[in-house]
């Protein structure tokens, strides 16, 4: 087993870059993902990392960088977060549709107004369809492999496509944590240069972002979605090949204590580690409550979560995020139409929790919980959902 | 919508829709969004060529007598080269806008 080293979470993330050897870093400092930028700066800055830090005006520019370096071939990487991402919203379509494999961490934080610089997801659900592979993470650890595991799926010739590393913001970039880094020679074993399929080069001209007329757009797009669903198979391929070399294994969706729950949670993000806490509390008291954990959000683990939910009839789906006059919040609405057609279909209980960076804590997940038990299976009123902590 | 080539379908679709030949644009026809056909009468044509200087798509040539051709395939029938046309200062323009329908 590895050394396990204390450090900060974005530091973890930026030393994941260097081990990565990026060639590319371009990046506006933005709260709370400034530290890992920060330390990528210093990296380049004495030596450490061989790459280009581009120190650009704005996240527009950020994301329109990395996809001239990814375009030319280089590995690019960026970070960002909230208004950040925000401000990068229309470069994200164009760099999944021009199949740019680029790596981002995205540092979660609310969007304002009002000005809040602590945690939720609304950045990110607010950019859910830029057809970027899109996965979640629950730990400083899993946010360093994640950094690695994004670069290795991304780049396989047969996905060729940008990678969100979604990680909570403050609660989890500016903790410190044990993380088990890799040695160069292992993330070199497990992560082969990039060879881009095209590439701009003068002595070899073509055209990349071209303009489509309404007889081919459809079909561009078709292509691209096939694209993100095909990214599938390779994405467990690379958590299988991470697992293979350190032992720590991924999935799109953990389970935990799910087996025979009568009612599931569940979580993205950080608020896993709170969530499991909750379930062992409960399960110790006799109640049959279990836990699922989704790390991979786009392309959607329909299957797995099909397969995990297996014979649960109440299902409590936590939102960190407000979809605004929705007929659901983002993560519920996804989860109920996947089980519309089900039979029999479970009860979808939806709650939005820690938003702009109020605590999620043990005993409010218990509680929703607990009334997911006592109530009917029955399906409630259309856009119900329980904010959590609200006072009246 | 007349391409010469056959429209491709999504399996065909190079990864981020490059186009892999540069200037592969102009086999791209883009006549088909015309409504209205530009038609030329040579009878009043003093060989201005104002038609193909004031023409945005490049879509008139000069012939080597010195009178406009349209190529149909890239005309989108704006009508300017109607209205630019010297002799439209009489009412004696050398095009008269007809309707696409009735080439049908």
């Amino acid at each position: 087993m590895a050394k396990r080293i204390g450090m900060e979470v974005s530091i973890a993330v930026a030393e994941a870059v260097r081990l990565a050897n990026a060639d590319v870093i371009s990046a506006y400092p933005i709260t709370p993902q400034t530290h890992i930028v920060e330390h990528l700066s210093e990296l380049v800055a004495n030596g450490d990392l061989d790459a280009e830090f581009l120190c650009v005006e704005s996240e527009h520019t950020a994301m329109s960088a990395c996809m001239g370096s990814s375009a030319a071939g280089a590995r690019s990487f960026t970070a960002t977060a909230s208004q950040g991402l925000a401000l990068m919203h229309e470069i994200l379509f164009i760099a999944s549709a021009m199949r740019l494999p680029i790596v981002m961490a995205v540092a979660n934080r609310a969007l304002s107004a009002p000005l809040s610089i602590w945690n939720d997801h609304s950045d990110v659900m607010a950019s859910r369809d830029c057809g970027w592979i899109q996965y979640f993470v629950e730990n400083g650890q899993e946010a360093f492999d994640h950094v690695l595991i994004a670069f290795r799926v991304a780049e396989d010739p047969q996905v060729l496509l940008p990678a969100i590393v979604n990680l909570d913001g403050f609660i989890l970039t500016h903790m410190i944590e044990p993380h088990e880094l890799l040695t160069q020679e292992e993330v070199d074993r497990f992560l082969p240069p990039y060879q881009p399929r095209y590439r701009l080069d003068p002595d070899r001209p073509l055209t990349m972002g071209d303009f489509a007329m309404p007889d081919i757009y459809t079909e561009i797009k078709k292509a691209q979605e096939e694209a993100l669903r095909a990214a599938r198979p390779m994405i467990d391929r690379g958590w299988r090949e991470f697992a293979d070399l350190t032992g720590r294994r991924y999935a799109a969706v953990e389970a935990y204590r799910a087996e025979d729950a009568e009612a599931l949670l569940l979580t993205m993000g950080s608020m896993g580690e709170t969530a499991t806490v909750a379930v062992d509390r409960m399960r110790s008291a006799g109640m049959p409550v279990g836990l699922l954990k989704l790390r991979l959000w786009r392309p959607f683990p329909g299957d797995d979560l099909l397969r995990l939910i297996g014979p649960a009839r109440k299902i409590v789906v936590l939102d960190r995020a407000i979809s605004f006059g929705a007929a659901a919040n983002p993560v519920a609405a996804e989860v109920s139409s996947l089980l519309y057609d089900r039979e029999p279909r479970p009860r979808i209980f939806n709650a939005v929790v820690g938003l702009g960076g109020r605590d999620v804590r043990v005993k409010e997940l218990e509680a929703v919980l607990e009334n997911a038990l006592r109530e009917e299976s029955r399906p409630g009123p259309v856009g119900r959902y329980e904010l959590i902590g609200v006072r009246t | 919508m007349t391409p010469k080539e056959k429209l491709m379908g999504w399996r065909d679709v190079l990864i981020g829709a490059v186009a892999e030949e540069p200037g592969s644009a102009s086999r791209y026809e883009t006549g088909g969004w015309r409504s209205q056909r530009p038609v030329f009468d040579a009878q009043n044509c003093i060989k201005c060529g104002l038609c193909y200087v004031f023409c945005p798509d490049a879509a008139i040539e000069m012939t080597p007598e010195g009178f406009p051709s349209i190529r149909l395939a890239y005309c989108k029938g704006c009508g300017i080269c109607a209205r630019e046309c010297f002799m439209s200062a009489f009412g004696l323009s050398c095009f008269k806008m007809v309707e696409e329908e009735e080439f049908r």
